[in-house]
């Protein structure tokens, strides 16, 4: 039993110098050493959630309650970028690293999860950065319990994590995968709960809505920062199933398209 | 060691599954050197994929007990996007090795100078097959899966792999692939053709050559 251990421990630590290497890697294929270089990493999707804040506040977005605009948009698109990036960078990811796999050690897993972990790392700095902002110039208040905030956030991303390894396997073995997201992940956005809170929402349509795992962890992330000041509605229980079932799902079609792999 | 046990390899094409490797078995002690002829196509570098462990075979197994490098070839193994330099960073950190110490071996083999500073894709052939062994030769292995690694570059750069390979490293053990007869026949100690899925092995060269040139001269 120790010498199993002392393996796992091994295995454990070559995977986690792949996947150091990996997001080194990544980092400079996809941002240069030109000009900012990795700081788009999260001054891209900062940008985006800037650019959300000031239409919606420009247009007077209706949503449904009396929270100010800029915190709304924040904590809503936020997370859009949140789950919405990882499957977009894990599908089709394994193609153009193939010539990687001539090194034993480095296997799909390892290539998915540095990627998950850059989107996922990217999305949190940008929305840690523009909420520190938005608090220091006054145009927001502190959340009200900061490790809700993150309980949600987790959620969201473990969710985005899990479908984005899924989706990421599934498209090496079709190519619709990738044809499909762009819409499906639009057309989700309206209903991914980054526009509307659900209490805004006709009762009839609340347990609908609630059917979106997002919309559970938006809630979550809201609950956190504005406290009393709003009436969440969300199924941890409910979520919490989604993500083990897509993880579960996300590392057997790994394993399969890690049996089928030729490197290049 | 190195041992493949009834290894089988397929792969799907559009016409139907194609037989690569058909059930070969065979042991690579330390220190040997097996030289494989065979024509194009006929799964030289897929065996040394397998060999490797980079690719799993369909059925049957392959077990290493010595540390075996990746498949040297001058193409693979390298992100084209990314500077030479950056190329031997990420395959320090894979293998854990003490980067800045590659760096001078490799500035030093290569004699790319400032090209190492520039994306692996503007690189001539010759080039890249001066960094490809260059890079290989950072990380000490028991036994080096050679594709094919004299088919290009210059007489000079021959010289120095011949050094690195088989004098520094003689006591290695080596699978050679090569299309150039005298190459594997002044390398190696055991001889092996592949031909239509099929793995004869010969104790001597020139029955093995025989048998390579009767292969490619028959048709169909």
């Amino acid at each position: 039993m120790p010498s199993q251990l002392a393996a796992i421990g091994r295995s454990a630590q070559i995977q986690g110098r792949v996947i150091y290497a990996l997001l080194m890697r990544e980092i400079l294929t996809r941002y240069g050493r030109h000009n900012i270089g990795f700081l788009w990493l999260f001054i891209e999707p900062m940008l985006f959630t800037t650019g959300v804040t000031i239409l919606w506040t420009l247009t007077q977005s209706l949503h449904g309650s009396s929270l100010p605009i800029v915190a709304f948009a924040l904590t809503g698109y936020s997370s859009v970028l949140l789950w919405r990036n990882m499957p977009g960078r894990c599908i089709g990811a394994i193609q153009p690293n193939l010539a990687l796999m001539y090194h034993r050690n480095v296997r799909p897993i390892d290539i998915f999860l540095a990627r998950i972990l850059l989107e996922a790392g990217g999305a949190t700095i940008s929305f840690m950065t523009l909420s520190l902002f938005y608090i220091y110039i006054g145009w927001l208040d502190p959340p009200v319990d900061v490790l809700v905030v993150a309980g949600g956030w987790f959620m969201i991303a473990w969710f985005g994590a899990g479908l984005g390894m899924f989706l990421g396997a599934l498209s090496e073995k079709s190519e619709l995968v990738e044809r499909l997201w762009h819409p499906i992940s639009y057309l989700a956005f309206p209903l991914s709960g980054a526009a509307f809170m659900v209490d805004a929402l006709p009762p009839a349509a609340q347990k609908y809505a609630l059917y979106v795992p997002m919309v559970n962890g938006v809630e979550i992330v809201r609950q956190g920062y504005f406290g009393d000041q709003v009436r969440v509605h969300y199924d941890l229980l409910y979520m919490l199933t989604c993500c083990v079932v897509l993880t579960v799902l996300a590392l057997a079609q790994t394993a399969v398209i890690n049996r089928g792999i030729t490197p290049e | 060691m190195i041992t493949a046990e009834h290894v089988h390899k397929i792969y799907p094409t559009r016409a139907g599954d194609r037989v690569v490797l058909r059930d070969i078995s065979f042991a690579l002690a330390r220190g040997e050197k097996l030289g494989v002829l065979g024509r194009n196509g006929a799964g030289k570098s897929t065996l040394a994929r397998l060999l490797s462990g980079a690719e799993r075979p369909t059925s049957g197994k392959v077990t290493q007990d010595m540390s075996v490098s990746w498949p040297l070839a001058f193409g693979g193994a390298f992100q084209n996007a990314l500077t030479g330099l950056d190329n031997v960073r990420f395959i320090s950190r894979i293998y854990r090795q003490d980067y800045q110490r590659n760096i001078d071996f490799v500035a030093d083999f290569t004699e790319l100078g400032l090209y190492l500073k520039e994306p692996v894709r503007s690189y001539s052939q010759g080039m890249r097959a001066r960094l490809a062994f260059a890079v290989s030769m950072i990380i000490e292995f028991d036994c080096y899966l050679i594709d094919e690694v004299s088919a290009v570059g210059d007489a000079r750069f021959h010289e120095r792999c011949e050094v690195e390979l088989f004098e520094k490293r003689g006591d290695r053990a080596m699978l050679i692939i090569s299309h150039d007869p005298e190459y594997v026949r002044r390398h190696c100690g055991r001889f092996a053709v592949l031909h239509d899925g099929d793995m004869l092995f010969y104790p001597d060269f020139d029955q093995a050559y025989e048998a390579h040139l009767r292969n490619l001269h028959e048709t169909g």
